[in-house]
């Protein structure tokens, strides 16, 4: 309760200093339009938002759960074998090396203008953290329990299962908690590469319009659906990875 | 559980190019407790290591085993921290071992090992909910489940206050009777109440002590075990001057 308080107050606090700028500067309405103006228009597109934001919403959420998925995976593979740690790991950190702005033209070119690319988007964006901070757990389980398992005669996929996995879930839901994030920004990178549909399309359609209140109602929008996903996933996060 | 057998290390062991004990020799009475005293560092807890099959990092010239020749299988281990995965609730942290190597759960086990270290009323409980010696007391369930004839146990008692440690000592000694102990401790006063054979870890070597008359777990304000414990710590002091000395 407190938490919704505080951000409640952060922000009115931000809606006054916007008009305040507002009051000082008097820029025109197509450089920085007033909040009630932007709330006008999101009440006004509410048609037009929600259909754009389900298909942002829709990209994000795939790419959430496959990179979660693929990045969980990885770090179980990356944990279990020593051969895969050499040849990998290398790779992904190379692979952290090349911005993903410039994956976007290539992955529009390959995966075409529909929700394909902007889901690979995401999931690229998102699959380091969760890998990384996951494997980075796996590899810190307790070597005592580890010595114990032994002693009781269990090796291998048994321990992972039972011991290093359920101990490294709270490193799991780190990289989930950034994971929440993250993606939004992938989706959004590859609906400006290239999209009829999503927020990000809408953005940039508005911004060459000089709609700008429609720009930010956007970006409120999007703004919005982050901190909801990030909340929902440190929620599940906290509730079935943190047990200890 | 099968006949508990006699255990034998001859040799001497280092980590990397760091020696850690050179050419000891310790037999360990088949179906007795042994307590193995010495301060820290003197290489006492690698010994135990060895014995558990856990000495990967330890490179160790000579032989070593049970005294009947198997050795796969045989061992529990208790250590001074009590390795409950907080994950899981009391009763499945006590049958870790089965889960671990995927047989059948025996609850009926399960309940009456529990029922041993009276802590039937907490098997659904969380090891974050116990107390440090409820949860040592889970940890030697686990010991007990595993239902092995050789018991290696490095400073479980350690961690604990002075009354919540006499408890222990006294039912780890009930609960184990008959089984082959390595008991590793820096404490005289509970060697002095456990060991059938005591032994004194020294940078010199291993020496036998004579323990106090009574049977395990003696009482630990019987006049034997104040003299024997007193004679204990006199010697582990005597190491100590000579260590300091030879700096």
């Amino acid at each position: 309760m407190k938490n919704w308080c505080a951000g409640l107050a952060s922000a009115v606090l931000l809606v006054a200093i916007w008009q305040a700028v507002l009051a000082l500067t008097a820029w025109p309405k197509f450089i920085l339009p007033g909040p009630v103006s932007v709330a006008e228009t999101i009440w006004e597109s509410r048609v037009l938002l929600i259909e754009h934001a389900l298909y942002t919403i829709a990209e994000v959420l795939i790419g959430l759960v496959l990179g979660a998925v693929l990045g969980g995976l990885s770090a179980i593979g990356l944990a279990a074998s020593p051969i895969a740690r050499v040849l990998v790991r290398p790779m992904l950190v190379f692979s952290q090396a090349i911005p993903v702005f410039a994956l976007a033209p290539i992955l529009t070119l390959w995966l075409g203008y529909g929700l394909g690319s902007k889901i690979a988007m995401a999931l690229i964006i998102i699959y380091f953290p969760v890998t990384s901070s996951f494997f980075d757990a796996l590899m810190r389980t307790n070597p005592e329990w580890l010595g114990l398992a032994r002693v009781m005669g269990v090796k291998g996929w048994r321990v992972m299962w039972h011991i290093r996995i359920p101990a490294a879930l709270p490193g799991f839901a780190s990289g989930l908690r950034l994971a929440a994030v993250y993606a939004p920004i992938g989706a959004i990178i590859g609906e400006w590469v290239g999209a009829s549909k999503g927020l990000g399309y809408l953005m940039l359609l508005a911004n060459g319009r000089a709609k700008t209140d429609l720009m930010f109602a956007a970006l409120i929008v999007l703004a919005i659906f982050t901190l909801v996903l990030h909340a929902s996933v440190n929620r599940l996060a906290n509730r079935y990875f943190e047990r200890i | 559980m099968s006949a508990a057998p006699s255990l034998y290390c001859r040799g001497s062991a280092a980590f990397g190019a760091v020696p850690v004990f050179d050419a000891i020799e310790l037999k360990i009475a088949a179906g007795q407790w042994t307590c193995l005293l010495g301060s820290s560092g003197v290489g006492k807890s690698t010994i135990l290591k060895l014995f558990a099959g856990l000495g990967d990092k330890v490179s160790f010239i000579g032989e070593l085993g049970a005294s009947d020749g198997q050795s796969d299988g045989r061992v529990a281990m208790m250590a001074q921290s009590d390795l409950l995965l907080p994950w899981l609730s009391v009763s499945q942290n006590v049958c870790l071992g089965a889960t671990l190597r995927g047989e059948v759960r025996d609850d009926d086990r399960v309940a009456e090992v529990l029922n041993r270290v009276e802590l039937s009323e907490k098997s659904q409980s969380k090891p974050g909910q116990l107390s440090g010696g409820q949860r040592q007391r889970v940890a030697l369930a686990r010991t007990l489940m595993e239902d092995r004839p050789i018991v290696l146990l490095d400073e479980p008692f350690s961690a604990l206050d002075a009354r919540t440690r006499a408890q222990m000592q006294e039912l780890a000694a009930e609960v184990l009777v008959g089984r082959t102990v390595l008991l590793v401790t820096h404490d005289p006063a509970e060697a002095a109440r456990l060991g059938h054979v005591i032994k004194v870890m020294t940078a010199n070597g291993i020496e036998d002590v004579v323990p106090p008359t009574g049977s395990v777990p003696r009482r630990f304000d019987a006049d034997d075990v104040l003299r024997v414990q007193a004679g204990l710590l006199a010697r582990l002091r005597e190491d100590d001057a000579c260590v300091q000395a030879n700096i």
